[in-house]
C-alpha cells in the first residue's frame, strides 16, 4: 500500500488492474451498496471503483501479508478466511462468473440490469445462494462490501472518498486537530468542521500547526 | 547450514515489547551485558508515525498494517475443539499481535488497570467462599503463587515508567472517594492526574451513581499532563486525537515501549538491540538442564547462535509457549491425561458491547483518548456475591471515548440493513449520536483450552505453527449474559432511543476483532507439575530460562493485561538482578 500512497495526484481512473468491463460491473455494484440519493452522492461518485483498483494493485491485492500455505480444506465459519484465491483473483473470477450468471438469467450482464434486479442479485450473492464455480459467493460479496465501505470512508489519498463524500455524510473531521482536547468534555456541542484529509495537507489545501495537526475550520456551532 | 557463533553475553532477551524492553533496560542499567533480539523492525515515531500519515485509518487496518505480525511468515492454527482439524489464521481478526520493536505495546489501546487481588488467588478464594463445587468441573484455573501485595511495588514501578493517569481508590488500605474502591491497596497515587469525563462518560457516571455504583476514571496510558519518566524520557500531553488503539501516537503522548523505554537503551554500551532477527530455539547443554543461549535467523537469512548465561523469553504469549515447545523445555500439556504444563491454560477475555443510540444528542465520537472515560468495578472478579449465579468471575463495565475512525467504528441499531439507502440514512444519523459501553470480562482456564504444535502447517522456517484449541465455556457465557444485563440496566437509565446489546454466546470465532488479550501457555504457579515457571517467572526445568509475559497468567483477569505484563517484567528483572545473579540456580 505504501507505493500507491506516494503517487502525487494520480491521473483519475488510470486503472492498474481492473478491465473496463470489470469497472462497469463494480461501478454498478457499489452504486447499489451505497447509492446516490437525497442524502447526497454514493460510492460510485466517491470513486470507490478506483479505490478498489488501487487496492488490488497494492500488496493487499495479492495478500502479501497473509498466510498462504496449504492444505486448504473447507473450515468452519469460526476458522475464518480459507479461500486460496487472492483478492485480484477473487474479483476477476467472481465478476466473470456473476456476469455469466446474469447473462443466463436475464440475457444481460450485471451492469445492464435494472436497479431492482441488481439489488436482488447482490442479496443472492450475500446469502451465498448463487453457486459460483471458483469460490463461495459470500466470500466475494463480503470482500466487495468491505472494500466499498473502506473506499467510502478511507482517506482520499487512497483514491476513494472523493471530495470527502463519505466523511461529510457522517460528520467525521478526518485528520484530527490538536484542539480536540479543548472539546473533549463538552456536552452535546456538535463539533462541525470542514473535514481535512491527508491529501488536503499534502496539496497544501489545509493549514497545519507546528506538530503537523490541521487547524480545523468551523462550519457552524450551536451557541 | 553451520551457525555463526557469537561471543557469549550475560543475558539474551527474546522479544523487545512491553516486557522485553523493561527487562533489557533494568538488566543493562545493572551492568549486565544484554542482547535484545526482536523479529520485527525498528520504529521511530518521527518516521513511522509522522503527521498526517499517522491518521491514515486504512494504512493501520488489520489486513494492511505493517506494524502487525506478518502472517505470511508465521501464524497459528485454530479450532474450537479437539475433534476438529485446526486451520491457519490466514488474516488478522480476533486479535492483532504486533511485530516491531515495542511489539503489541506500540498499537495498544492504553487502558492500564491493575488486576484484582482475587485474580491472583482465583482458585483458593473461590473454594473458600463458595466451596469446591462452585468451580466448573473442567476448570483448571489456579493460584499464581504470587500475591497482589507482592507485585504491588512493581505495579507502581511500571505505572511510573508509563506515566499512567488515574485516581487511586485504595491508598494503603484507605478507600479514596472518586477512585475504584475495589482495587487492591496501592502504595501511592498514580503519577499523572486522571483523564477527563467526556459527555458519554458523564451520562454513564450519573446513571451508575444513581444505582449505587462507584464509577471512577479509567486509568490511561495517554498522558494527561506532559510527563518525564524515571528513565528520563519525555512524553507529550494527549490531545485526544482519537487515533490510539491500532496506531502509533504522533504526539508521543501514548506510553509504549517506544516512548518510555527503548530510546533510553541506547545510552548503555553493554546493551545491543538486534532487529529483524527471529529466534527459532533456545539451546541446551547435554544435561538438558541448562540453556546455553539461543539460535536465530537474521535479516540476511543467516543462522546465528548467541550464547548467554541467562535466556529470557519476553515475546507474545503464543510465541513464548511455542519457543519452549520447539526447544524441548518443560513437558508439553496433554489435555487427555491432564499432565504436562507447556501450552496449558490458554484463556481469552470475554467482552460484550452495549450500544446506545440517541435522536437529539451528539457525542463527537472522533474525539478520544486511550481509555478516556469511566468504569465501574461492582461486577468484576468476585466483587459481588456469586451465590446461586452458576458462574465465577465477572467484568468491568465502562463507557470510553476511544476515537471513531469510520472504517472500523460506525454503529447502527440492530435490524439496520448492511447496505443500501436505508443503511446510509441510518449511519448518517447515528454516527455522531451514539456511544458504546463495554462489559470487559475475564476468562477462566479449562482442560480443553490449550496450545500445542500443529501437525500439518509450518512457518517460513519450516517449523510447526502453534495450534490453538479454544471455545467459549458455559461459565463465561453465563457471566457475559449477567454482566451485559447489568450494563443494559445502566444504559436504560441513561435513556437512549435504542439499545443494542450482545452478550457473548455461541462459538468463539477467530474472525471479528475482540481483543489482543491472549494469555497462558507458560503459566506460573507454586507446583512444578501444574505450572511452567515459578513465581519469579523462572523455568522449573531449566533454571537459567525465564519466561515473562501474558503467557504466565494462569487464567485471564477482566482487566487489560498490559499493566500486569509490565509489572511482571519489573518483578522478574528484580529477581534476576537481586537474587539470581548472586546465586544462580532455582530461586524456589
Amino acid at each position: 500500500m505504501g507505493e500507491s500512497q506516494q503517487h502525487a495526484a494520480p491521473v483519475p481512473h488510470a486503472f492498474g488492474y481492473l478491465t473496463q468491463p470489470e469497472v462497469r460491473f463494480l461501478d454498478a455494484a457499489v452504486a447499489r451498496l451505497i447509492p446516490a440519493d437525497e442524502l447526497g452522492p454514493g460510492a460510485k461518485e466517491a470513486d470507490v471503483t478506483y479505490f478498489i483498483d488501487q487496492q488490488l494493485c497494492s500488496p493487499w491485492g495479492t495478500l502479501s501479508r497473509a498466510y498462504r500455505m496449504g492444505p486448504w480444506p473447507v473450515g468452519t465459519p469460526q476458522q475464518g478466511f480459507q479461500c486460496p484465491l487472492t483478492p485480484q483473483e477473487i474479483y476477476r473470477e467472481a465478476i466473470r462468473e456473476t456476469n455469466a450468471y446474469c447473462n443466463k438469467q436475464h440475457g444481460k450482464v450485471f451492469s445492464f440490469l435494472t436497479g431492482e434486479q441488481q439489488d436482488a442479485l447482490l442479496r443472492e450473492l450475500e446469502a451465498g445462494r448463487i453457486e459460483l464455480q471458483s469460490l463461495d459467493a459470500k466470500v466475494f460479496f463480503e470482500t466487495l462490501l468491505k472494500n466499498t465501505m473502506e473506499g467510502f470512508f478511507s482517506d482520499p489519498i487512497h483514491g476513494g472518498n472523493r471530495d470527502k463524500i463519505g466523511w461529510r455524510l457522517i460528520g467525521f473531521p478526518g485528520v484530527a486537530s490538536a484542539s480536540y482536547v479543548d472539546h473533549a468534555e463538552e456536552h452535546n456541542v456538535p463539533y462541525q468542521v470542514e473535514p481535512v484529509s491527508i491529501l488536503d495537507i499534502q496539496q497544501q489545501r489545509a493549514e497545519v500547526d507546528a506538530q503537523g495537526y490541521p487547524k480545523h475550520v468551523v462550519l457552524h456551532r450551536k451557541a | 547450514m553451520t551457525a555463526i557463533k557469537l561471543k557469549p553475553v550475560d543475558a539474551v532477551v527474546v522479544g523487545v515489547g512491553v516486557a522485553g524492553s523493561i527487562i533489557c533496560k533494568e538488566l543493562a542499567a545493572a551492568g549486565m551485558r544484554v542482547v535484545g533480539i526482536e523479529r520485527g523492525r525498528m520504529l521511530e515515531s518521527q518516521n513511522d508515525f509522522a503527521m498526517p500519515y499517522a491518521h491514515d485509518e486504512l494504512k493501520f487496518e488489520g489486513h494492511r498494517s505493517d506494524i502487525l505480525q506478518n502472517l505470511s511468515r508465521e501464524t497459528l492454527t485454530f479450532r474450537n475443539n479437539m475433534g476438529e482439524t485446526a486451520l491457519p489464521m490466514r488474516l488478522h481478526g480476533s486479535f492483532k499481535v504486533g511485530e516491531v520493536v515495542g511489539g503489541t505495546g506500540v498499537h495498544w489501546g492504553g487502558v492500564s488497570i491493575r488486576f484484582l487481588p482475587w485474580d491472583f488467588e482465583t482458585y483458593s478464594r473461590t473454594v473458600e467462599r463458595y466451596g469446591k463445587d462452585a468451580l466448573p468441573e473442567d476448570c483448571t484455573s489456579q493460584d499464581w503463587g504470587l500475591s497482589f501485595d507482592e507485585l504491588e511495588p512493581y505495579y507502581d514501578q511500571f505505572e511510573y515508567v508509563y506515566g499512567i493517569g488515574g485516581k487511586a481508590g485504595n491508598l494503603n488500605g484507605v478507600i479514596q472517594p472518586g477512585g475504584n474502591p475495589f482495587e487492591g491497596p496501592r502504595s501511592r497515587q498514580y503519577p499523572n492526574p486522571p483523564c477527563g469525563t467526556p459527555y458519554s462518560a458523564s451520562m454513564f457516571k450519573k446513571a451508575a451513581e444513581s444505582l449505587g455504583y462507584h464509577p471512577y476514571p479509567t486509568p490511561t496510558a495517554g498522558m494527561t499532563e506532559a510527563y518525564t519518566n524515571p528513565y528520563r524520557l519525555m512524553l507529550g500531553k494527549c490531545v485526544n486525537g482519537g487515533f490510539c488503539s491500532n496506531y502509533g501516537c504522533a504526539m508521543d503522548a501514548k506510553a509504549t515501549p517506544l516512548t518510555t523505554v527503548v530510546p533510553s537503551l541506547s545510552k548503555h554500551d553493554n546493551f545491543e538491540l538486534r532487529t529483524l532477527c527471529n529466534v527459532i530455539r533456545v539451546n541446551k547443554d547435554s544435561t538438558g538442564k541448562r540453556a546455553t543461549g539461543v539460535t536465530y535467523i537474521d535479516a540476511r537469512g543467516r543462522e546465528i547462535e548467541q550464547p548467554a548465561d541467562i535466556v529470557i523469553l519476553t515475546s507474545y504469549a503464543f510465541n513464548n509457549a511455542r519457543l519452549l515447545m520447539l526447544s524441548g523445555i518443560g513437558k508439553p500439556y496433554d489435555p487427555v491425561s491432564n499432565t504436562g504444563a507447556v501450552g496449558k491454560n490458554y484463556a481469552y477475555q470475554v467482552t460484550s458491547h452495549v450500544r446506545l443510540f440517541f435522536e437529539d444528542k451528539e457525542f463527537n465520537p472522533f474525539i478520544g483518548g486511550p481509555g478516556l472515560g469511566a468504569s465501574i468495578d461492582e461486577f468484576n472478579g468476585d466483587n459481588f456475591d456469586h451465590t446461586g449465579l452458576g458462574f465465577i468471575g465477572g467484568a468491568y463495565i465502562n463507557a470510553s471515548a476511544g476515537g471513531a475512525p469510520p472504517i472500523r467504528v460506525r454503529p447502527v441499531p440492530d435490524g439496520t440493513p448492511a447496505w443500501g439507502s436505508e443503511w446510509k440514512k441510518t449511519v448518517a444519523h447515528y454516527y455522531k449520536r451514539s456511544f458504546t459501553m463495554s462489559a470487559h470480562g475475564g476468562c477462566q482456564s479449562y482442560r480443553s483450552h490449550y496450545l500445542d504444535l500443529d501437525p500439518t502447517y509450518r512457518d517460513a522456517y519450516g517449523l510447526p505453527l502453534m495450534r490453538l484449541t479454544f471455545d467459549w465455556h458455559d461459565n463465561e457465557k453465563k457471566m457475559s449474559d449477567y454482566v451485559t444485563r447489568k450494563a443494559v440496566e445502566i444504559a436504560k437509565l441513561i435513556g437512549p432511543s435504542k439499545i443494542s446489546a450482545h452478550a457473548v454466546k455461541g462459538k468463539y470465532s477467530i474472525v471479528p476483532y475482540q481483543s489482543t488479550h491472549n494469555t497462558g501457555g507458560a503459566i506460573m504457579g507454586a507446583d512444578p507439575s501444574t505450572s511452567v515457571v515459578n513465581k519469579y517467572l523462572q523455568s522449573w526445568d531449566v533454571s537459567n530460562v525465564f519466561v515473562v509475559g501474558g503467557s504466565a497468567f494462569p487464567q485471564n483477569s477482566s482487566n487489560n493485561p498490559t499493566c500486569t505484563i509490565g509489572a511482571l517484567a519489573c518483578w522478574a528483572a528484580d529477581a534476576i538482578k537481586e537474587h539470581y545473579r548472586k546465586r544462580p540456580g532455582p530461586l524456589v
